[in-house]
């Protein structure tokens, strides 16, 4: 049976052409790149070439860029690192409630040591109000950090108006944006922010790789003690494949950024389109307009997530839900919470993410399937009574 | 690449992807309701008694895979047991029977575990007072 895999926003396929950069950096160039040596140097070169890579897409300036294991060391790195290095200054720091949980636990742990988080509310397509995080700021305030667009409902956040605020108050601004890069265009002077994370295997790289922007001058804690490898910001031997994977991944994405972003946005529409025509009873969660144009996210009534996944499985689609059977407090997504979605709402969520290789008959098998599928598990629902 | 790894065992699939006994008994003599909204199962177990013997049962589930195997399940095992012998029918049993669940989803034996408890004293509680009603009746 064909699989139709769609839940890029979970991981992509490595590109062939990025395993392709990446192999020489295991055997031939496998030096140490801190070795004066010549194995060492061009292993060098290999991160290098990389950070210059990841700092055109973004309009940085390479220098600007550490490389860190992947997204959530970079969440971790901006927010420790920022708080443990203004803690003179001030212990209060804003967020939001539909952040990843790289942002919301480093949070939290920052909260035991005596920083003041401050977690602003989103209205129901998920969007954030400039205004909200105006108020939030008090003289206390060291950083705001608000996810670019949001991993699970695909809204894209008001980041530039955010950053501005945040520069005009003279604080910090960090911006989670591993959904972004590499998906719709990223410039970190566009969107005013000081320090902004990445992660290569959400844009066709390979895992365990990613990368934190940090706008020259900006003072950070290191989290990794050790060696003086990234500027002595982040200790230990780098990851040379994976770097060198990363660079080769921004570099393809940034060939055809706006040409794919235009190519999904179709497929997302007919399948946003196609789900509400074909199954009564679905609403779509997340911003109609101001999305992700990779992201489909709906609501279906009297169903649970995880037995339309199994049986979207049964038919070859791979997909994601906001239900959460298996985490140990069985609660649903906390972002479809935030946007207001009654928990049996949140538990019959489904998740779909278009990617590179998915096309038109992808989008029109999963219309073809999840009807009858819905109407399966419908017709075991004890919530349907009464309703029909 | 490993051989192929996979959440649930071929029981529960097989449960899963065609659940025995699904639906509702018209005048039941016995209803167990369970879960809620936030924890994402809801469980609803319907019995039929004759002569102290349970002799049918079925079920509407809202959850996961592992709630509706384990719905299915449980409506089979009941099947033709004494009330007595049901009630000693644990999650355990439920669970053992699919050849074993994750242990994330335990819990959703010990809905179906419950939701065949409650089934049963609704059951009993409305024999009782049929008896009690029929006695004050007959003392009238």
């Amino acid at each position: 049976m064909r699989r139709i895999y769609l839940d890029h926003a979970a991981t992509t396929p490595t590109h062939p052409e990025v395993v392709k950069a990446m192999l020489p950096f295991f055997t031939d160039a496998f030096g140490n790149p801190s070795s004066i040596y010549s194995y060492g140097q061009e292993a060098k070169g290999g991160i290098e070439e990389a950070r210059t890579r990841v700092a055109e897409l973004i309009g940085a300036r390479s220098e600007e860029i550490v490389f860190t294991s992947g997204g959530t060391e970079a969440d971790n790195f901006a927010l420790k690192g920022i708080a443990y290095a203004n803690e003179h200054k001030g212990n209060h720091i804003i967020t939001t409630s539909i952040e990843h949980h790289a942002v919301l636990e480093a949070c939290k742990s920052l909260e035991k040591t005596g920083f003041q988080i401050t977690c602003l509310p989103v209205d129901e397509y998920g969007l954030v109000d400039p205004d909200d995080v105006r108020k939030a700021i008090t003289n206390k305030t060291i950083l705001v950090s608000v996810m670019h667009a949001s991993n699970e409902v695909g809204t894209i956040e008001p980041v530039e108006e955010i950053g501005r605020i945040a520069r005009e108050a003279g604080i910090y601004f960090h911006s989670d944006s591993v959904q972004t890069v590499g998906h719709i265009p990223v410039n970190v002077d566009k969107l005013k922010v000081d320090l902004l994370s990445i992660s290569a295997h959400k844009l066709y790289g390979p895992k365990g790789v990613g990368a934190l922007y940090v706008r020259k001058g900006t003072k950070l804690v290191p989290l990794m003690h050790g060696g003086e490898q990234e500027k002595r910001r982040r200790a230990g031997t780098e990851n040379v494949p994976a770097i060198v994977g990363l660079g080769k991944a921004v570099e393809l994405a940034g060939q055809d950024i706006g040409k794919e972003a235009e190519r999904l946005t179709y497929l997302r529409d007919k399948l946003i389109e196609g789900l509400g025509e074909r199954i009564d009873q679905t609403r779509l969660n997340g911003h109609p307009t101001k999305r992700l144009p990779n992201n489909v996210n709906v609501s279906i009534d009297f169903v649970e997530g995880e037995s339309m996944l199994l049986n979207l499985d049964l038919e070859g689609v791979c997909a994601s839900t906001g239900s959460a059977c298996t985490s140990s407090s069985l609660e649903p997504s906390h972002v479809l919470l935030a946007l207001g979605l009654p928990p049996e709402q949140a538990h019959g969520s489904l998740r779909f993410t278009l990617g590179r290789d998915n096309t038109q008959a992808d989008v029109e098998r999963v219309l073809e399937v999840l009807p009858g599928i819905v109407a399966k598990l419908r017709a075991m629902s004890p919530l349907l009574k009464g309703q029909k | 690449m490993p051989d192929a790894w996979s959440l649930y065992s071929n029981k529960v699939m097989d449960h899963f992807k065609n659940p025995r006994n699904v639906g509702e008994i018209e005048n039941p003599d016995g209803v167990g309701h369970v879960g809620n909204p936030v924890c994402g199962d809801i469980m609803e177990l319907y019995i039929k008694v004759k002569d102290g013997i349970i002799v049918d049962a079925k079920f509407k589930t809202f959850g996961c895979g592992a709630a509706i195997a384990t719905s299915s399940m449980v409506t089979e095992i009941v099947k033709g047991k004494s009330l007595k012998e049901a009630l000693k029918i644990s999650n355990k049993t439920v669970a053992e029977a699919l050849d074993g669940l994750p242990a994330v989803k335990m819990h959703c034996s010990v809905l179906a575990e419950e939701a065949l408890k409650l089934a049963i004293e609704n059951y009993l509680s409305k024999s009782n007072k049929k008896r009690d009603s029929n006695k004050s009746e007959r003392a009238s």
